[in-house]
């Protein structure tokens, strides 16, 4: 077999993207859902759940600047497509995200009796971006169907996702804090997860009868072969989690990012299903990504520079992380 | 109402807001850095004052360039999907290389240069600062690549319709590329110098006489002082340039309606498009002609050689012009603060009065500027290639005109917030001056003393 890089780049192409968007739903993810728990917690607690990401969430958004760049610049032509079929959600989402992220600054600088307006702009903020992000992917799975059916389950997914989010969120707290507020995120996790495990189930669903192509792919022997590990092995993690939430925090504070690794894992597993089902299409049953895709000399130059900085990006993420390792202090400028 | 224009409105409001914000982080990276290597050297603590009252400025203005910036990645898609349709083989990779190699790095090292100077060595964070400052400065250099690649392209050829790279070094940089780039790396230098200075002045009015107003104001006015002559040198060199490859430019700034020698340079004037003519002209003669050409007699191109092929003459003639007064106005305010500031060691009150809301003239140089070069390049949206109006997208005009409604509040509203923080920042620095707290020392392993402590 030879090697084909007009064949091969888009492929490449859409495995980078499919990355980029893993890693977004998950390191914004617990931002998001922090914004969301918001709701729920006290002033002090706030500073500390804001002192939990402070240092990431600039970075993990731009993981989204990436995935949509991506989109945008290996497949034109999808891209298009998809944000016009998808005009207000995606201004519901940008309006949620502009607003949570000048809020985490601007909290933390105003006069202290304005401290309370931007921290209910953080979490409206944070909600209307997950909610959007669902609905989003509801719409999506569905085919980019806008009509009444399309908006009523993009309205479930986009409340599904948004706990997701916040279960992403309480399992972060786990890791970063200690004391009451790390018990209120264990029940929170408890909560959260349970309507994150029946959003699956119903995407999981849905995607099937979405299209006839996808039913087959699900549903034909051998294909179901290949595609049963994943809603196994997810129903066994929740499980697992889910008997985890009534033993946690252990004491001396073992295994307190596992909840968070485990979510991860669900989330990638989820993804995979969904990559599964799509594949190879970038707008469902409409365009493929070879359809949809630059030209090859535009693609081998970015795919040069991604090979190379890509590592480098890893390498100082991580790094990042490390230094604001352990339990989240009061966040600041020092 | 009309899709096109309310996207192009809309698109306009978001760039114009989104701007506001690198044109402060890219330079004021730099300027931070200046901070923190006088700190370095000197173990004067005042430089740390200054460097943590100006870090948060950093910190809320990146905030919000981030925020607009994701906005108007979306906005491609929304809006323009022609746009990528048509030039994405050329936009994409450049788009693509600036996330890959500049919105990581200011990102991920963002949070040690604000959060980490207590928790990573004191040669960490300033390496953390140079390349926050780096990847702003490299940030710039792509997206101005791309526009100016959508002004002046070059290294390319289309194929059914298509644009198609050739040569990736001509694409880059393209004729008018390296010209925009000076010029708007110099424009945000600009712009940060009078916000400091103009912040400055504003602490120096309340009676804040510390060493860290004193730096800061000193830091303002010298490299304000410095850079203006550099920039309108820069500016001029752009505008030859411009002359050479964008012609129907150069005679709507001028508002000349006739290609001819002896073209005067109209001071003020109210252009009429139908009529062709300018009313209420004020004008130098011969000075356009001197101007561009270096002689009286010579040849300035008129509106009359593009006939339905030039941009709008009133929005770009009188955006230039206010881009050049307030340069002018710069000068004046700069150099005299600085000889002030170097002879008498002291400031007069008048001129820091005219200093705080100069603190603003950067913004107003540089929409300006923008809107001339962007207006200036239309009816096209990349020059010969492809026409604003054949790249918008299929919304309704209701969804773009409610869209637009709310950007528009939204960006009003963070506005007042922004520049009600920016002066509630510079009033509490002005109250503490020199016994503002240094961080408090954390219990981290790596922690490390502020000078002095």
């Amino acid at each position: 077999m030879t090697f084909d890089w007009p064949t091969a780049l888009p492929l490449i192409f859409a495995g980078l993207m499919g990355l980029a968007i893993l890693i977004y739903v998950i390191l914004d993810g617990f931002d998001l859902g922090i914004g969301i728990l918001f709701a729920g917690a006290e002033d002090a607690e706030q500073d500390t759940m804001i002192a939990a990401i402070g240092p990431f969430w600039d970075a993990n958004e731009t993981w989204l600047v990436l995935a949509v760049g991506l989109l945008l610049v290996a497949f034109p032509m999808a891209h298009g497509t998809i944000l016009t079929a998808l005009y207000i959600p995606v201004f519901l989402l940008l309006v949620g995200l502009i607003l949570r992220g000048v809020a985490f600054d601007f909290r933390a600088k105003v006069p202290a009796g304005k401290k309370h307006r931007w921290n209910r702009i953080f979490f409206l903020g944070s909600t209307m971006a997950s909610l959007a992000q669902g609905y989003m992917l509801g719409v999506y799975v569905l085919g980019l169907d806008v009509g009444l059916g399309g908006m009523a389950f993009g309205a479930l997914v986009a409340l599904c996702l948004s706990a997701a989010y916040a279960a992403m969120g309480s399992a972060w707290l786990i890791y970063k804090t200690e004391g009451d507020l790390q018990g209120k995120a264990v029940r929170w996790l408890r909560v959260t997860l349970v309507l994150t495990a029946l959003g699956m189930v119903a995407v999981s669903l849905a995607t099937p009868f979405a299209s006839p192509r996808i039913f087959d792919r699900w549903f034909l022997w051998p294909e179901i072969l290949y595609l049963s590990p994943l809603p196994i092995v997810s129903a066994l993690l929740f499980l697992w989690l889910w008997r985890q939430t009534f033993h946690l925090p252990k004491s001396d504070d073992r295994h307190a990012l596992r909840p968070f690794l485990t979510l991860a894992a669900i989330f990638a597993l989820g993804f995979a299903g969904l990559a599964w089902s799509f594949y190879p299409y970038v707008v469902p049953d409409k365009l493929t990504i070879w359809q949809a895709a630059s030209a090859p000399e535009s693609l081998a130059f970015i795919l040069v520079g991604t090979v190379v900085v890509l590592p480098i990006i890893i390498f100082y993420s991580f790094y990042a992380y490390r230094v604001f390792g352990g339990k989240a202090t009061d966040l600041t400028y020092d | 109402m009309d899709p096109l224009i309310l996207s192009r409105i809309q698109f306009g409001a978001n760039i114009s807001f989104h701007i506001l914000f690198p044109a402060i982080t890219i330079a004021l990276g730099w300027v931070l850095l200046f901070f923190k290597l006088r700190y370095n050297a000197t173990g004067d603590s005042a430089w740390m004052r200054a460097y943590f009252t100006w870090v948060k400025v950093f910190a809320l203005s990146f905030a919000m360039g981030v925020v607009s910036g994701v906005t108007m990645s979306f906005q491609f898609g929304t809006n323009w999907p022609g746009y990528m349709e048509t030039v994405g083989n050329i936009a994409g990779p450049l788009l693509a290389y600036e996330v890959l190699t500049a919105f990581f790095l200011e990102a991920a090292f963002l949070g040690i240069m604000l959060f980490g100077f207590r928790r990573v060595s004191n040669r960490i964070h300033t390496l953390a600062t140079v390349l926050v400052a780096g990847g702003t400065t490299v940030s710039a250099f792509w997206i101005i690549a791309l526009n100016s690649w959508m002004q002046t392209p070059a290294g390319f050829e289309m194929i059914d319709g298509k644009a198609h790279a050739l040569d990736w070094w001509a694409v880059i940089f393209n004729p008018s590329m390296p010209y925009r780039l000076v010029h708007m790396l110099l424009a945000s230098g600009l712009t940060v110098s009078f916000l400091i200075a103009g912040c400055s002045a504003l602490r120096y009015l309340y009676g804040d006489r510390s060493e860290s107003m004193w730096k800061a104001l000193r830091t303002g006015v010298f490299a304000a002082a410095i850079l203006i002559p550099i920039q309108i040198f820069a500016g001029d060199q752009h505008g030859l340039n411009t002359l050479e490859h964008q012609p129907q430019k150069i005679a709507a700034m001028e508002a000349n309606w006739n290609t001819g020698a002896h073209v005067p340079l109209v001071l003020f004037a109210l252009p009429d498009e139908a009529a062709k003519e300018n009313r209420f002209e004020l004008a130098i003669p011969d000075g356009a002609s001197l101007i561009l050409r270096h002689s009286t007699s010579g040849v300035v191109p008129g509106l009359n050689d593009y006939p339905g092929n030039h941009p709008p003459v009133f929005p770009v003639f009188w955006g230039f012009r206010v881009m050049v007064g307030t340069g002018i106005l710069m000068l004046i305010v700069s150099w005299s603060a600085a000889f002030f500031l170097k002879r008498r060691r002291s400031l007069p009150k008048p001129l820091a009065l005219i200093m705080v809301p100069m603190a603003l003239s950067g913004w107003l140089a540089t929409l300006a500027g923008w809107y001339t070069t962007e207006i200036g390049r239309q009816p096209w949206l990349v020059t010969g290639v492809l026409k604003t109006a054949d790249a918008v997208g299929p919304v309704a005009g209701s969804h773009v005109a409610l869209t637009l409604a709310v950007y528009l509040i939204l960006y009003v509203l963070l506005l007042i917030a922004y520049l009600g923080v920016l002066v509630h920042l510079a009033l509490k620095a002005a109250k503490e001056g020199d016994t503002s707290p240094l961080p408090g020392v954390m219990n981290a392993a790596m922690s490390q003393p502020a000078a002095g402590e």
